[in-house]
């Protein structure tokens, strides 16, 4: 069972049940896109699945082991990286201090410092503002470093929970280029939730559209891109 | 020569206010909870220095062993009562309530235990070093040995933070899980477990305040609770999660407090720190060294 693998997912975000019954898989090495508008669950599935809230029914495993019930610290050592809605950094820290973070817990020092020069390889910019705090790196940058960060902990599965919320077009193209280049480069297997259905379908291999927690379709982007009903429905394009 | 002299008296007091707001700042930093409790605390790690003291007849040996006791007490404190606290409650006025009352009612429960064990009697717990003041040409300054111990302790104390939180990955792992729990988490780091670290932290510089300062006067459970009143005043004047803020609001509190007493008089003294207090507040509602960004909890 190697891959990704939903099933029957239900996750409750308050009262309100904000993943119903979700199925899903994604093999390994693939680009996974989670489209819907805003509301439509797809932050409550990252948190249920990165073990930063429960869920109250269903299945969901990485490679053969259970996500489910288990800790975010943990499931970082298993390979499972989130990068959380909203620039996942901590602005009070510098940039170095925020790629360090996730390094610390690791015992392989050397292969941290060689994931460290494949971040400022892949982001160079974070190098240039290595001494700077977080919190006067603009969107795009915080951005870098978030993604940058989750590098350092050598994913196997990365969340990515809307990379381009609040960012300017040019920057958004730069990140997901990023994203493209580091899953070919890397191997990784990507969930990449998004509001912005084009560019995350543009990079992926497979797209996923829910709409108030339910799944409305699944199968390869360039299906879903030609299908004239979700692209007006869904889409919205 | 009175001015200087009044320095020299609020600098060794000042420097056990900042002890003692260390603590505090630490404990708020890593849980958001206002520690009552680290009276209790440092005066039950007092106790087993008191204790030790009486078998081996050495401060010295007492000293540490007291840092080692207060470190494991508040370990255990986070880690029993605070946690099972906060995964019994979840959001809401109550969870950042509970807590607080919590540690309210263990200050008392260690005073009454102590003074089970211990009685109500005034105890002394000496230091080797002298009270009595230096002498410097004709004139005694108000600076003993025992007050160059208090200050010199609690520069160690302070110098082992500074390089413990600036320069390792415990320090760096303990300030992120203070900014951003969540955040650290999924970085990988054990939030849980860096959070009682950061206590047991808090914990010993509690027991080193209490273990300098009781060799001045007398050892009583209830002998360091004005302590708590000046270190939550040197906190909150330093804006309560700097930890360079503890410390120069333990020593503006405790220059002050030199002042007014050589200027004023005793009997103003307690009243003096909250107006003091108030008087920080209204210029600088965030403290001195407060921080800017706001939080998010987790």
């Amino acid at each position: 069972m190697n891959g990704l693998h939903v099933e029957n997912l239900s996750i409750s975000h308050g009262a309100i049940r904000a993943v119903k019954d979700l199925s899903f898989s994604v093999v390994p090495g693939q680009l996974a896109a989670v489209i819907g508008s805003n509301g439509a669950g797809k932050t409550t599935l990252l948190r249920g699945l990165s073990g930063l809230i429960p869920s109250q029914s269903g299945q969901a495993s990485w490679n053969g082991i259970s996500l489910l019930g288990r800790k975010p610290e943990d499931l970082v050592r298993s390979g499972v990286v989130h990068v959380s809605e909203g620039k996942s950094v901590i602005p009070e820290l510098n940039v170095k201090e925020n790629l360090a973070l996730g390094g610390i817990w690791r015992k392989d020092k050397g292969d941290v410092e060689n994931a460290t020069q494949e971040v400022f390889e892949l982001f160079p910019r974070l190098q240039e503002r290595i001494t700077q705090p977080a919190d006067t790196l603009s969107g795009g940058e915080r951005q870098m470093l978030a993604i940058g960060r989750a590098l350092i902990s050598r994913p196997q599965l990365l969340l990515l929970d809307e990379p381009s919320l609040g960012l300017a077009p040019l920057i958004i193209e730069q990140i997901f280029d990023a994203i493209n280049q580091l899953r070919h480069r890397l191997g990784l297997t990507v969930v990449l939730v998004e509001q912005n259905a084009m560019s995350a379908l543009k990079i992926a291999d497979i797209g996923i559209i829910i709409n108030v927690g339910s799944l409305i379709a699944s199968g390869p982007s360039q299906d879903l891109l030609s299908d004239s009903n979700l692209r007006a429905a869904y889409l919205g394009y | 020569m009175l001015i200087i002299d009044t320095l020299l008296i609020g600098l060794s007091s000042g420097a056990i206010y900042a002890l003692m707001a260390l603590a505090l700042v630490l404990v708020w930093r890593s849980t958001r909870v206002v520690n009552f409790a680290q009276a209790g605390q440092a005066i039950l790690s007092t106790y087993v220095g008191y204790e030790v003291m009486n078998r081996t007849h050495s401060y010295w040996i007492s000293v540490p062993v007291a840092i080692i006791a207060g470190a494991v007490v508040a370990a255990a404190v986070d880690a029993i009562l605070m946690r099972a606290l906060a995964k019994r409650s979840h959001s809401g006025t109550v969870s950042e309530m509970a807590p607080v009352i919590a540690t309210l009612g263990l200050l008392g429960l260690i005073r009454s235990v102590t003074g089970l064990i211990w009685g109500n009697a005034y105890l002394q717990y000496t230091s080797p070093a002298s009270g009595k003041g230096y002498l410097i040409g004709k004139h005694t300054i108000p600076f003993s040995p025992q007050n160059l111990i208090i200050v010199v302790g609690a520069l160690i104390v302070m110098a082992i933070f500074a390089v413990v939180f600036k320069f390792t990955n415990l320090g760096l792992a303990l300030r992120a899980a203070s900014f951003q729990p969540e955040i650290s988490r999924l970085a990988g780091i054990r939030v849980d477990r860096i959070r009682t670290i950061g206590w047991a932290f808090a914990g010993a510089a509690g027991a080193v305040a209490g273990a300098l300062v009781t060799p001045t006067s007398y050892l009583s459970p209830n002998s360091l609770d004005l302590l708590l009143v000046s270190g939550f005043v040197a906190a909150v004047i330093g804006g309560l999660d700097s930890l360079i803020g503890a410390v120069l609001g333990g020593l503006i509190l405790g220059v002050a407090f030199a002042f007014i007493l050589q200027y004023v008089g005793t009997s103003v003294t307690f009243s003096a720190a909250f107006l003091i207090l108030m008087v920080v507040l209204f210029i600088r509602p965030r403290g001195i060294l407060g921080s800017r960004v706001g939080r998010r909890d987790a």
